[in-house]
């Protein structure tokens, strides 16, 4: 299972992206409270394995108490004899759903990216509430 | 409270995937072939390797191998017999190699100038799929006594493959393991897949697999003559 690793990186580059982006998180403290990471169906991760081990590795972290939405991507592949590219039903067979062509060439569905972080932040003009 | 949304587009396996990419193309840049081979738990990665590396060091190529092992060195022993250079990679309980673990131990191991590099992966169908090791030929095995339906329960790492090897096929037979089931297997998740058939034990298809890799050296390496 290499979902925890999966989980390790995700949260590095998160927090990366949160400073570059938003450097105010380390003293106002703003709430990050989605984590949106595009899964294709063939990237090899098990989407159950990696919301656990997002929870376990956020834990005293500023990430900790975040979701994490998972998208999945469909696998999309070209297909030779249409020439166009076809969201394959099912990743046990590689062949066009339009004309039955077999082919190897996928496009899509291998993506294992982290694509948007939503952030609560505390307005600067009013106190905090509370 | 404001909500904010930060728009990011950020590949989580993109360090991997740098290394590897650099790792492939100084390693063919330099004639080394390198081959990534991935299975389950005893499929006989190391027993085929064993073959392959006594095999090309016989017909005067220069080989060595990296094995990848969640706890012990047996596999690393059991190959270093052949007298080709071995190292091991011990990954303490992570279930797969890396292209960083690769390139460190290449670079403190030197183990000098090399036509082919075999790594053999973690025995698991699941986790070596989403890491590229900087090889040029990634062969998956499948034995004929694990089940003809395993391309079909880990897709993921069949498709991945450029090579798939049926390994023991000395036990076709009694196993009456069903060819045409898993050669269809095979095709409906990687079309194309150039298929072979060993036998680590009896030597069985060793021949033709050792041409499979040489012509694939020939095609992609820089150098394509043998010994040099
Ligand atoms: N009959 C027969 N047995 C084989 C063959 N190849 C391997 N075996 C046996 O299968 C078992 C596992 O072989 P290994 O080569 O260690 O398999 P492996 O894939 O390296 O295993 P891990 O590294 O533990 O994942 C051993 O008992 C081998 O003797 C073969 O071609 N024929
Ligand atoms: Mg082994
Ligand atoms: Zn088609």
């Amino acid at each position: 299972m290499h979902e925890l690793s999966i989980a390790t990186n995700l949260i590095s580059l998160a927090l990366e992206a949160i400073q570059n982006k938003s450097p105010a998180l380390h003293t106002s403290a703003p709430r990050v409270d989605q984590v949106t990471l595009r899964v294709g169906r063939l990237a090899g991760v098990d989407a159950e394995a990696l919301q656990f081990c997002y929870e376990i590795a956020t834990r005293d972290t500023p990430l900790a108490g975040s979701q994490l939405v998972i998208e999945e991507v469909p696998a999309v592949v070209y297909c030779p004899a249409c020439q166009a590219e076809r969201e394959l039903p099912s990743v046990q067979r590689f062949v066009c759903p339009e004309c039955g062509q077999p082919t190897a060439e996928l496009r899509r569905g291998r993506e294992l990216e982290l694509t948007c972080i939503q952030l609560v932040e505390p307005d600067t003009v009013s106190p905090p509430a509370g | 409270m404001t909500p904010r949304i930060l728009e990011i587009r950020k590949n989580l396996l993109k360090r991997n995937d740098e290394i590897a990419r650099e790792l492939r193309s100084r390693l063919l840049a330099d004639g080394v072939l390198v081959v990534n081979l991935v299975s389950g738990p005893g499929t006989g990665k190391t027993s085929l390797l064993r073959r392959t590396l006594t095999e090309l060091r016989g017909r005067g190529f220069r080989v060595a191998a990296l094995v990848g092992d969640l706890a012990t060195d047996n596999d690393a022993r059991r190959l270093a017999e052949t007298g080709a250079p071995v190292r091991q990679i011990t990954t303490d309980g992570l279930c797969h190699l890396e292209a960083a673990m690769v390139e460190s131990h290449l670079a403190a191991w030197a183990p000098g100038p090399l036509d082919l590099l075999f790594i053999e992966n973690v025995g698991n169908l699941v986790c070596p799929a989403s890491y590229d090791l900087g090889e040029s030929v990634r062969a998956v095995l499948l034995s004929v006594t694990e089940g003809e339906d395993k391309p079909l329960k880990y897709p993921t790492l069949f498709h991945s493959a450029d090579v798939a090897v049926l390994t023991k096929i000395d036990l076709a037979e009694p196993c009456e393991f069903d060819r045409a089931a898993a050669l269809s297997n095979l095709a409906a998740v990687r079309p194309g897949i150039p298929v072979l058939e060993t036998s680590a034990r009896t030597g069985a298809g060793i021949d033709a697999w050792i041409d499979f890799l040489l012509a694939a050296r020939s095609r992609l390496a820089a150098d394509p003559l043998p010994g040099r």
